[in-house]
């Protein structure tokens, strides 16, 4: 596929505020630097597209905003990040408040080993005595918002684990919409999905981009072309440590890049 | 533990309010319950020193170090009485050796040939059997060597009597043989099967693989494991206070009659007069025992975890 | 260097195999036969009133209805006492605990517990709960000896059940802001539990075969009734055994075959149980 026709179907970028920030970000695992100086704001909703090499950081940085990098011993976040003009790594923080409003999805989907219904309803039930009706309705709707309900409303019952791995993928989708997040978090959603599932995918990102604010992580050029409003170029400086070489609308980003490392990469990918 | 006042509704107003740090006191008051049980294997384990310290260092007032580990005297009820351990210690030394000499070839034999040479149905068949004889309680061992053995090990050797360290050393080794049947297998089956192939390419045979390769790659697990057989052996109380034959003579054959220093304990302990001498001997000999089994222990789980390491790259 | 033949290589192949199998038939046919020949024995004296009565005349006549019921006791209570305990402090070690000097020092002293000689628990279980908590010689201080002896595996077996647990699992839960108990207590826990009962009834196993401690610890000799509280003596199976095997003259033999069947029984049929659950689980997710 050429740049230019995935461009075409990315819509123009409309900026609206801006939902997330970092201001010179840097991440630590111990010893090593991770991230380097970041500064990037992340436009409320609309899709933030997080590329670059592997081993650049790209998980690592989009961790940064639910805080899961929290769980690595050793990690340690310097700089701001902020969420709605709240800084997230200040220590009134509460990081489970902060990811029921920041949700996640994985890599390799990660349907819990119990029912449908049960999945998306693990996190309301964590959150709060819900009657059996409001249950049922939350998971509907989020069901329906993940584009599965109409493959899935006779197996409810049925373990998560009998979907194909494109349905269990929209189905941890609608697990994190069932707990109503602003900002959802994808880090490589379609790497272990096929071209059809992972095109009903991109489609649902761009309905949920409506409502939610996406950053996805992809090491797929033509999928940050197709489903991105805006791109950021993250590269490895001396091995180890991912810096932000570049970003902006993804139009731009992909057909004029100010950077000549941009352009090396893109053109590389895209050969 | 789900918030009790929470609803959805409720749980949507928060996140207008922000995202200020919650208690949530049921979870940490759990969460605190859980640390301090964790720390209870240290409590206990603690626990068992100060018990064989307060109770069994007071011995060495009414007898001098030196005297209690090297003297072969056990008088506990004389006038006045003496406690030498020497006679105990030394068949705790001969029982593991038999159950050692006895399980360790037997053992090492059947695990290779569980991990190297059968075909998985027999392995499939065989480890519950080695499992059950594991679960076998040691007073039911001590049981069957009373009964069907020691009769066999009196006139085999001709002897007074069959209930002799020997005996006890053949039904302990029942005991260790498990446990060296299934870590010396583990480690084992451990070995990349690259090894195998590689000198499989150069031509040798099945045999000589196991021999040279499997074998010693495995060695120290299979050192451990023994450790950990001889451990078991050493700490074993009902088999040898059954059928060691309980004589109080330094024994200087296993096919004498012996009392081990878990039997003396086992033995004395009802009679003793609580926070006599006699019962401050039993627990100083406890700490000795303890010493032992902590330092056979030790030393098995040192070699467990380098052979552990061996093959994680 | 001396090239052996091909023939010759394959003679010693031949042996050593052979020498292999003979030890491997060797220690499955005396196991099988210990078995076998308990349960021989035992079968001819075992019925429903050797099992539902009181013994008489020191055990030579009558049956062994409070050893078993005093066994039963002393499972239940080194179950109550150290399921919960290990679980808590498996939870721990899985899932708080950081890689610190003092995980390790807790993990050294798990190891370290499993290999304390029973006659060693005994004598703490005497010095604790008998003299120093002043509990007697009853069912409790029996129970806690045994529980402490216990603890390494329940410890052990839960830990290992709840590392078993993919970590995906654990990052999905926590990205849909379930608190890290949430997160153990509905899908961690749940997912482990097979590996934590197996390893719970292996320590019942366990404590129904020890004999040494509650020897130590104050099993009863004879007794008429079974024990009314936690605070009474109490008689028990392995230690009916030890002293009708040892210490009663005229002991007919079939009486003591009879005990050591039922003991056998109780303990390998807990054993087996364990095994059940483990495969079945195991079958379970696939």
């Amino acid at each position: 596929m050429k740049l230019d026709s995935a461009l075409t179907n990315s819509r123009p970028p409309q900026y609206r505020g801006t939902k997330l920030s970092t201001r010179h970000l840097n991440l630590f695992y111990g010893p090593c630097q991770a991230l380097r100086d970041i500064t990037l704001d992340i436009p409320e909703r609309a899709i933030t597209a997080i590329i670059g090499p592997s081993g650049c950081g790209k998980s690592s940085f989009l961790r940064i905003f639910n805080r899961m990098n929290d769980l690595i011993p050793g990690a340690r976040v310097e700089g701001s990040v902020e969420l709605d003009g709240i800084d997230i790594y200040h220590r009134s923080i509460d990081v489970v408040e902060l990811r029921k409003r920041v949700g996640m999805v994985f890599q390799k989907p990660n349907p819990f080993p119990m029912s449908v219904f049960e999945n998306v309803a693990f996190g309301p039930r964590r959150h709060g005595r819900v009657s059996r009706g409001e249950l049922q309705d939350i998971v509907e709707s989020s069901l329906h918002q993940a584009a599965l309900w109409e493959e899935v409303k006779d197996k409810l019952d049925q373990s998560a684990f009998d979907l194909s791995g494109g349905q269990q993928q929209r189905l941890c989708i609608a697990r994190v919409l069932a707990v109503e997040p602003e900002v959802i978090l994808m880090d490589e959603p379609c790497s272990a999905l096929d071209p059809v599932a992972t095109l009903k995918i991109e489609d649902l990102m761009r309905r949920l981009a409506e409502k939610y604010t996406i950053i996805i992580v992809t090491h797929n050029m033509q999928q940050a072309a197709r489903a991105s409003d805006v791109s950021a170029f993250l590269l490895m400086e001396g091995d180890i440590c991912g810096v932000l070489v570049e970003h902006g609308p993804t139009a731009e980003l992909f057909t004029k890049p100010k950077d000549r490392r941009t352009e090396d990469y893109i053109t590389g990918r895209f050969g | 533990m789900r918030k009790r006042s929470a609803s959805i509704a409720i749980a949507r107003d928060a996140r207008t309010k922000g995202l200020q740090r919650r208690w949530r006191v049921g979870e940490r008051v759990i969460e605190g319950g859980i640390f301090l049980a964790s720390l209870l294997a240290i409590v206990v384990l603690l626990g068992i020193v100060a018990v064989l310290l307060r109770q069994g260092l007071p011995i060495f007032a009414h007898t001098p170090p030196w005297e209690f580990l090297f003297g072969t005297k056990w008088y506990p009820v004389s006038e006045p009485p003496t406690f030498g351990t020497t006679t105990f210690f030394v068949a705790t030394i001969w029982v593991p050796v038999v159950a050692t000499v006895i399980a360790v070839p037997i053992g090492v034999a059947c695990a290779a040939y569980l991990a190297e040479v059968a075909p998985s149905s027999v392995r499939e068949s065989v480890k519950p059997v080695i499992e059950l004889l594991a679960g076998i309680p040691s007073v039911v061992i001590g049981f069957i060597g009373l009964l069907l053995l020691s009769p066999l090990v009196q006139s085999m050797f001709n002897l007074n009597t069959g209930l002799s360290g020997l005996a006890a050393g053949i039904m302990l080794s029942l005991m260790s043989l498990p446990i060296i049947v299934s870590v010396s297998e583990d480690a084992l089956r451990a070995i990349p099967d690259e090894f195998r192939q590689a000198a499989y390419a150069l031509g040798a045979t099945r045999w000589e693989v196991v021999r040279h390769v499997s074998i010693p790659a495995a060695l120290s697990g299979i050192s451990a494991a023994i450790m950990l057989g001889v451990g078991r052996a050493i700490g074993e109380t009902m088999t040898v206070l059954m059928i060691a034959g309980g004589a109080l003579a330094v024994p200087v054959s296993p096919t004498q009659p012996m009392m081990p220093m878990t039997a003396a304990i086992a033995s004395g302990i009802g009679n003793a007069v609580r926070g006599g001498p006699q019962y401050q001997a039993l627990f100083a000999i406890g700490l000795l025992l303890f010493l032992i089994t902590l330092a056979v222990n030790l030393i098995a789980d040192r070699v467990l975890e380098r052979q552990k390491r061996k093959f994680v790259r | 260097m001396r090239t052996r033949s091909n023939l010759s290589r394959r003679i010693s192949q031949k042996t050593a195999f052979a020498v292999l199998l003979t030890a491997t038939i060797a220690v499955t046919a005396v196991s099988l036969f210990i078995i076998i020949h308990i349960v021989v024995r035992g079968a001819a004296i075992v019925d429903w009133d050797f099992l539902t009565q009181a013994p008489t005349q020191a055990g030579k006549a009558g049956g062994i209805f409070p050893a078993l019921v005093g066994t039963f006791y002393l499972m239940l209570g080194t179950l109550v006492i150290a399921l919960p305990i290990g679980v808590l402090a498996g939870i721990y070690l899985s899932e708080y605990a950081p890689k610190n000097r003092l995980t390790k020092v807790i993990n050294l002293a798990i190891v370290n517990l499993a290999g304390v000689p029973s006659i060693v628990y005994g004598l703490f279980g005497l010095g604790v709960f008998v003299l120093m908590l002043n509990f007697g010689m009853s069912l409790l201080a029996a129970s806690l000896t045994l529980a402490c002896q216990a603890l390494a595996m329940t410890i052990t077996t839960s830990r290992e059940a709840l590392i078993a647990v993919p970590a995906e699992y654990r990052a999905g839960s926590l990205a849909v802001g379930a608190t890290r108990w949430q997160t153990i207590r509905h899908l961690i826990l749940p997912q482990a539990r097979p590996g934590i009962v197996t390893g719970a009834v292996l320590a019942m196993s366990r404590a129904a075969g020890e004999t040494a401690p509650i020897l130590v610890v104050g099993a009863a000799f004879l007794m008429r009734g079974l024990p009314q509280s936690p605070f009474d003596r109490f008689m028990a199976l392995p230690y009916h055994l030890y002293t009708v095997a040892v210490h009663i003259p005229g002991m007919p033999e079939d009486t003591k075959w009879g005990v050591a069947l039922v003991l056998l029984a109780v303990v390998l049929s807990f054993n087996i149980l364990a095994t059940v659950v483990r495969l079945r689980a195991r079958k379970q997710r696939g």
